[in-house]
Parts: structure tokens; C-alpha cells; sequence
């Protein structure tokens, strides 16, 4: 068990590190999620559409398209210079090289999120009213599910040509859900209405995440055997 | 062996023919001898097209995750091969549903499109299977596609409750279930027996469309086999 977890930890801190050395694509992610809530504001009617009735979607497609593109690179990184034939080559099991991808990738868009809320609070004015946490968290548990579909989904999609392409169109329907979700619950916190009124939607993530994240762990293996 | 397979193939079109010929039986059935609905009137008999697609299309799909699931088991070429085939056949039963929904809709609701869980999952599902034909095209290693669309078809099959569950507390306005429901039927029977046809023939339609589509992935095979 410790050597597995050393394995997993191993996995992880290499993509973390290589990530924090160069910070190319964290720096690009995250100025990408700012962006993207520049758009938002720009593509509607002030006159028609108030900043605060936008702001839940705003907030959710945000995480969306960044997190899409932040899956992307997961396992790009590893096909520069053959370095998956050389982590399949170690003796570490498929699942632990599974689990530290997952959670190097949940380290990576849980940081991007928690630089898009603030700056989404700024840039949409909205009163979080002491739920700034409670909406961090509402965010991170759906990116726990979503992240392990898409960790699957861009193992698979790096191998083709077309994989910034593919990766999107099969991941989005796998959003839907926690996002829909994710965004009704934001809309009752900014609105101000009790926690009681969202415990099902909470309830409904966190039974996302435990079936795919099993289902993940799961399939992972099956696309590493040669 | 490619005996065996024309054969399949034949097989294929001649089921194929018998669902097609079932399908002009069953629209002079409809339209001829089939009670008109009170309020809606005409545009009500689309509703023996939209709803056998839809079930088509949904076991279609279904049968997708089941044959991958059993796949990433026994590793059986087979069975991946039936995964391709139902998946393409689903997308086409899925686009007829989603074509025959909002024409019914455009005088029945009054729009075309409503964000409704029966309607919504269909099309998310349409989506997956486009993006899973994608994967599979842009894949070259047999093995490899075979694996890697397996491992989609089974997320996907995953999915469905999510989607249907959530997109159901969104809010729906479909008409609710009139047939498989815990109650008896309320459809009157003159209704439910044109429907009942209509799913029959929508099945023979799947099985044959899928018996050919399955024969010509087993004759890709064996040519790439050969060469």
C-alpha cells in the first residue's frame, strides 16, 4: 500500500513540478478562464441581461472550457518524446499511474478555479454574501468528477491526430450534468437562500464523482495494455 | 468464412427489407386505421415514428455500453464489432427522433425545441456518439480502437442517469410516460396497437441495419486480415 501511494505521489509530483517550473500552461489557463470571463460580460445586452442574473453561467461554462483545456495537455506532455512508454515501462500499477495523473489534474484545475472565482466576483460584482468558500467547494467537488472522465477521455484522445478536437466533443456531454447542477446551486447562494435548499444538488455531485471516479479507475488500465 | 459473412450480410438487407415494408404497413396503419387524437389531430401521428426512434435509438445505444462492457471482459472482436455497428445504426434512429420531435413540437408546444430530459439526453447522446465514431475513425491500431471506444461506451451508458436525473429537476413540459408507467396504459387500445407495431417494426429496422452494418465490419476485418 505505501509503495503504491509512493508511486502515486511520485507520478504526481512530476507532472506538478514540470508544471510549476515552466508555469507556461498554468499562467495560459488561467489568463485563458479570465478571458473567457471578459467575453461573458461583453457578449450581452447590459440594457437586457444584468451582470447578476449571467453571473452563475458565466462562472460554470468558465470552469468548463478552462478545465477542457487544461485536460488536454495531461497526457500531451507525456507523448512528447515517447515519456508514457517510459512511465508504462515502470513498475508502478496502471491505477497508480491513474491516481497521480488525476490528482496532478485536480491540483492544476483546482488552481485555475480558485483564481477564476475571485476574478469573477470582481468582474461581475456579485455579493457572495459569506458563500465564497461554500461556492469554491460546490466547484471543486464537481471538478473531482469531471476531472476523472476527462483524465480518462484525454489518455485516449492524445493518441490521435485530432485530439484537441475530440477531447471537447466527448467531454462536454460528461459536463453536463455537474455543470447544470453546479450552476442551480450557485444561483441559491448569491440569491440568498438557505444551504437546505441546496444539500440535494450537493448530494448530487458527490454521487457523480463516486461513480466516475470508480468507473475511471476502473477503465484506466484497460487503455494502457498493450 | 467470407461465404459465411456475404450471407450476413444478405441476411442484413432481407430483415432490412421485411422492417422497411412493415414501415409503409404501419403508416397506412396510422394514418387509416388508427383513432385521430382529439386535440391534436394530425400532427399526433408522428408520434408512431418519433417514439419507436426513440426507443430504437436509446437501445441501440444502451446495447453500445452493454457489448463494451463485455468487451473490456472477454476481449471477443465481436463484440466490438456489434459496439460499431449499434452505435452508427443509433445515431441515425437518433437523428430521426430529433427531426420528428420539434416538427411535432413547433404546433403542439408552440417551439420547436424545449430543454427537456427525454429530448436533451437523446441529443447528448447523438453528441457522444458522433465524438465516439470520431475517436474510433482517428484511431489506426485495431486493438487500440477497440479499447479506447469500448471505455467510451461504457462512460456513456454511465451518463444516462445523470443526464435524465439532472436535467429533470431543470424542469420538463414532455408528455409524461402513457405506457410504461406503474399504472395501466392510458393510451386507448386502437392508439397503443399502432404503437406497438411501430416499436415492433423499429426493432426489425434496428436488427437489420445492425446485421448488415456488422456483416461489412467483419468483412473490413478479414481484408485487412488478407492484405
Amino acid at each position: 500500500m505505501t509503495e503504491y501511494l509512493r508511486a502515486v505521489a511520485a507520478i504526481a509530483g512530476k507532472d506538478l513540478r514540470a508544471e510549476l517550473r515552466s508555469r507556461t500552461a498554468l499562467v495560459a489557463t488561467t489568463t485563458f478562464a479570465g478571458l473567457v470571463l471578459v467575453i461573458f460580460n461583453f457578449a450581452r445586452d447590459p440594457g437586457l441581461v444584468s451582470k447578476e442574473a449571467l453571473a452563475p453561467s458565466v462562472l460554470w461554462v468558465t470552469v468548463a472550457f478552462a478545465s477542457t483545456i487544461a485536460l488536454n495537455r495531461s497526457f500531451a506532455v507525456e507523448r512528447e518524446q515517447n515519456a508514457l512508454d517510459g512511465l508504462l515501462l515502470a513498475p508502478v500499477s496502471r491505477s497508480a499511474l491513474f491516481v497521480g495523473k488525476y490528482l496532478a489534474n485536480v491540483a492544476f484545475v483546482g488552481f485555475v478555479e480558485l483564481v477564476t472565482v475571485p476574478l469573477f466576483v470582481l468582474f461581475f460584482g456579485v455579493e457572495l454574501g459569506g458563500h465564497g468558500a461554500t461556492i469554491y467547494g460546490i466547484v471543486l467537488l464537481a471538478t473531482l468528477g469531471f476531472v476523472a472522465v476527462g483524465t480518462v477521455l484525454s489518455a485516449m484522445t492524445v493518441r490521435t491526430r485530432v485530439a484537441d478536437l475530440l477531447l471537447p466533443v466527448l467531454m462536454m456531454p460528461f459536463l453536463v450534468p455537474p455543470i447544470l447542477v453546479g450552476a442551480q446551486a450557485t444561483t441559491r447562494l448569491l440569491g440568498g437562500r438557505p444551504m437546505a435548499e441546496i444539500i440535494g444538488w450537493v448530494r448530487f455531485l458527490a454521487i457523480y464523482d463516486l461513480v466516475f471516479i470508480t468507473l475511471a479507475l476502473m477503465l484506466f488500465p484497460a487503455l494502457m495494455d498493450e | 468464412m467470407t461465404g459465411q459473412t456475404d450471407r450476413l450480410i444478405r441476411r442484413g438487407f432481407v430483415l432490412t427489407g421485411i422492417g422497411l415494408a412493415g414501415l409503409a404497413a404501419m403508416y397506412v396503419m396510422a394514418l387509416q386505421f388508427t383513432p385521430t387524437e382529439a386535440r391534436q389531430g394530425l400532427a399526433q401521428k408522428i408520434f408512431y415514428v418519433h417514439a419507436p426512434a426513440a426507443w430504437s435509438a436509446l437501445l441501440a445505444f444502451g446495447l453500445v455500453g452493454v457489448a463494451s462492457a463485455a468487451y473490456l471482459w472477454l476481449r471477443d472482436p465481436r463484440l466490438d464489432r456489434f459496439a460499431e455497428s449499434s452505435a452508427e445504426v443509433g445515431i441515425a434512429f437518433s437523428l430521426i427522433m430529433l427531426t420528428t420531435g420539434p416538427l411535432w413540437a413547433r404546433p403542439i408546444w408552440g417551439t420547436w425545441w424545449q430543454w427537456e430530459p427525454r429530448l436533451t439526453l437523446t441529443l447528448l447522446l447523438f453528441f457522444l456518439f458522433l465524438g465516439y465514431r470520431g475517436l474510433r475513425a482517428s484511431l489506426t491500431d485495431p486493438s487500440e480502437r477497440a479499447r479506447f471506444a469500448a471505455v467510451v461506451g461504457v462512460l456513456a451508458l454511465f451518463l444516462v442517469p445523470f443526464v435524465h436525473l439532472s436535467v429533470y429537476l431543470f424542469r420538463t413540459i414532455h408528455p409524461q410516460p402513457i405506457v410504461l408507467k406503474p399504472s395501466a396504459p392510458s393510451l386507448p387500445w386502437g392508439m397503443l396497437r399502432t404503437l406497438l407495431v411501430s416499436i415492433g417494426v423499429f426493432t426489425v429496422l434496428y436488427l437489420g441495419l445492425v446485421t448488415v452494418r456488422y456483416g461489412l465490419a467483419t468483412r473490413d476485418d478479414e481484408e485487412a486480415r488478407h492484405v
